[in-house]
């Protein structure tokens, strides 16, 4: 207050502001002038902002935001940054597009790219149900052994990678139903016993000898059209091998005398319109080499 | 500097000093919300989204109880990295019927804006049930008691009443039905005729065919579990919008 006086406080040797309550004065103690310039700094800096970048949400009459001169926006950045490293990629990528999964195989250079994009592709989208490296789960086919449901080779694969499995928002899905034996009373509780027991002789285990052969009839019957007069199962309608003691969901008798029951119809996710081709074809590539390809 | 000692008057005087605090503040208040009512475009003009199904909103009720938001957001950031992971950044639309929504700021599991669809039934009810039996390095704890729980959806016609009492719009027929349609939606080999109606009344609401999927969707046909309200609702998640008709270079879109 510019017509007080100038009052020193005696112990500090700081000016007062002149302000004073019960003969306690206040000190003047103003801002530092390094901290003062940063602050007004920012607030140039503010202004300056808003005229280069997207700032005001919307002024009457003009619908949208301001634009701002430097014309930012994350979502077209975005789709530029995403453009880009497809471009880069496609370097190598369209040469993947344009070989054959045959060539893309015995390519080293090739090779190599597909396998190292199909590796990352994999431990995002097929990792969660096919685990690490494709070791498989229960319910979820190991891709790492030689055992295939539907089909083993290079074109196989894609296939089913394309289509999925019983998806059926794709019409050219693999698609079969196995009947639930149990739960739609097509067979007796004992008749599945039986046939349970003979599923298991298959692959050579220890069963009841009677129910075994009891059995053996039920499965002319009944499992024949799909897994095969001896079991081995058929890969157009995706019946596995029921010889080989390679189980999907579980060899043991409660699992097997469960899936009689209630039958598995296992789904798999078309992939087609999620990952693009040549990330499809890098998978395939990844996944035929991970044991058992054919 | 007459003006700027004036600031002893607000010093001195409490009610003054209030005043001056609710203009300062009003301002503030008001250049951000004042543009809100006569902006013409906050949310983007989408197709395909509609109203969740009162399959769905039981699925998102037991969603927000089991504090799914806490380790998983719902928002595809518009990040090249994760464009790449996780698909479409999510867009405003994509939100606008979620009451509270579910954006989240912390992923301890991944992003779940664009799950639905990407893995089968089969996985996300094991998965529940136990989630290390399919991931073994996975922290997130186990959801066994979703497949035993029955859903229970007495209220369901009043979840609907409260959404469209915060704007969503859903009509008197829908929520008349919901019970039915809730019903009709996981179980698929017995209400043939509120199938279509249900299939009919939010296919309209989308204007898109094929957005409500009926199925049963925890593989146990003889109940209606709290599972099958959440997979029904994480197989929806992010896959309402029709990106091919989308124009993301529109600069109305522009962000």
């Amino acid at each position: 207050m510019s017509e007080h006086h100038k009052d020193i406080d005696q112990p500090t040797g700081v000016e007062t502001t002149g302000h004073e309550w019960d003969g306690i004065k206040e000190l003047n103690n103003p801002l530092p002038r390094w901290w003062l310039y940063i602050w007004y700094g920012t607030i140039a800096f503010s202004i300056g902002y808003m005229v280069v970048m997207p700032a005001i949400p919307a002024l009457p009459g003009l619908g949208t935001n301001t634009r701002g001169l430097a014309g930012q926006s994350d979502r077209i950045a975005v789709a530029e940054q995403v453009e880009s490293l497809r471009a880069q990629r496609s370097a190598s990528g369209s040469a993947l597009l344009t070989a054959s999964l045959e060539e893309i195989e015995t390519d080293r250079e090739l090779q190599q790219f597909a396998m190292a994009s199909g590796e990352s592709a994999f431990g995002d989208n097929c990792a969660t149900c096919h685990g690490a490296g494709g070791r498989g789960a229960k319910g979820y086919p190991t891709l790492a052994d030689d055992a295939w449901l539907w089909s083993g080779t290079l074109e196989g694969i894609q296939y089913t990678l394309q289509h999925g499995i019983r998806h059926e928002e794709d019409p050219e899905t693999r698609f079969s139903l196995m009947p639930a034996f149990g739960r739609d009373r097509l067979l007796e509780r004992q008749q599945i016993d039986d046939v349970v027991n003979h599923v298991l002789s298959l692959s050579g285990r220890e069963v009841d000898e009677a129910a075994s052969s009891r059995g053996a009839d039920i499965f002319a019957a009944q499992c024949a059209s799909c897994h095969g007069a001896n079991g081995t199962g058929d890969r157009t309608v995706g019946a596995p091998n029921l010889t080989d003691d390679i189980w999907v969901f579980g060899g043991e008798y409660r699992d097997v005398y469960n899936t009689v029951y209630n039958a598995r119809n296992a789904h798999m996710p078309a992939w087609g319109e999620r990952l693009d081709e040549a990330t499809i074809k890098s998978l395939a590539v990844y996944v035929h080499s991970l044991g058992g390809g054919e | 500097m007459g003006l700027l000692n004036k600031h002893g008057v607000f010093e001195r005087h409490s009610l003054i000093l209030t005043i001056g605090i609710l203009i300062t503040v009003s301002i503030g208040g008001l250049i951000q919300m004042a543009p809100l009512f006569y902006m013409e475009n906050t949310i983007e003009k989408v197709e395909g989204m509609r109203p969740y199904t009162p399959l769905e909103v039981a699925g998102r009720n037991i969603y927000l109880r089991e504090g799914c938001y806490v380790c998983h957001s719902q928002m595809v950031r518009p990040l090249r990295d994760e464009v790449e992971r996780y698909g479409h950044y999510s867009l405003a639309a994509e939100s606008m019927y979620d009451h509270p929504f579910q954006w989240g700021s912390k992923r301890t599991g991944p992003d779940l804006a664009r799950v639905g669809g990407k893995y089968s039934d089969e996985w996300h009810v094991d998965h529940l049930i136990d989630p290390r039996a399919l991931v073994p390095e996975s922290i997130m704890p186990p959801y066994a008691f979703l497949a035993e729980k029955s859903l229970d959806f007495r209220n369901i016609q009043d979840d609907l009443k409260a959404l469209r009492a915060v704007g969503v719009p859903y009509t008197d027929e829908m929520i008349e039905n919901a019970s039915m349609d809730l019903r009709a939606q996981v179980d698929p080999d017995i209400y043939f005729d509120e199938q279509d109606a249900l299939v009919a009344r939010y296919t309209e609401a989308s204007g898109r065919e094929g957005t409500v999927q009926i199925r049963d969707f925890d593989q146990d046909p003889d109940r209606i579990t709290e599972m099958d309200a959440l997979v029904a609702y994480l197989q929806m998640t992010g896959t309402l919008v029709d990106f091919s008709t989308y124009e993301a270079e529109d600069l109305m879109n522009a962000r």
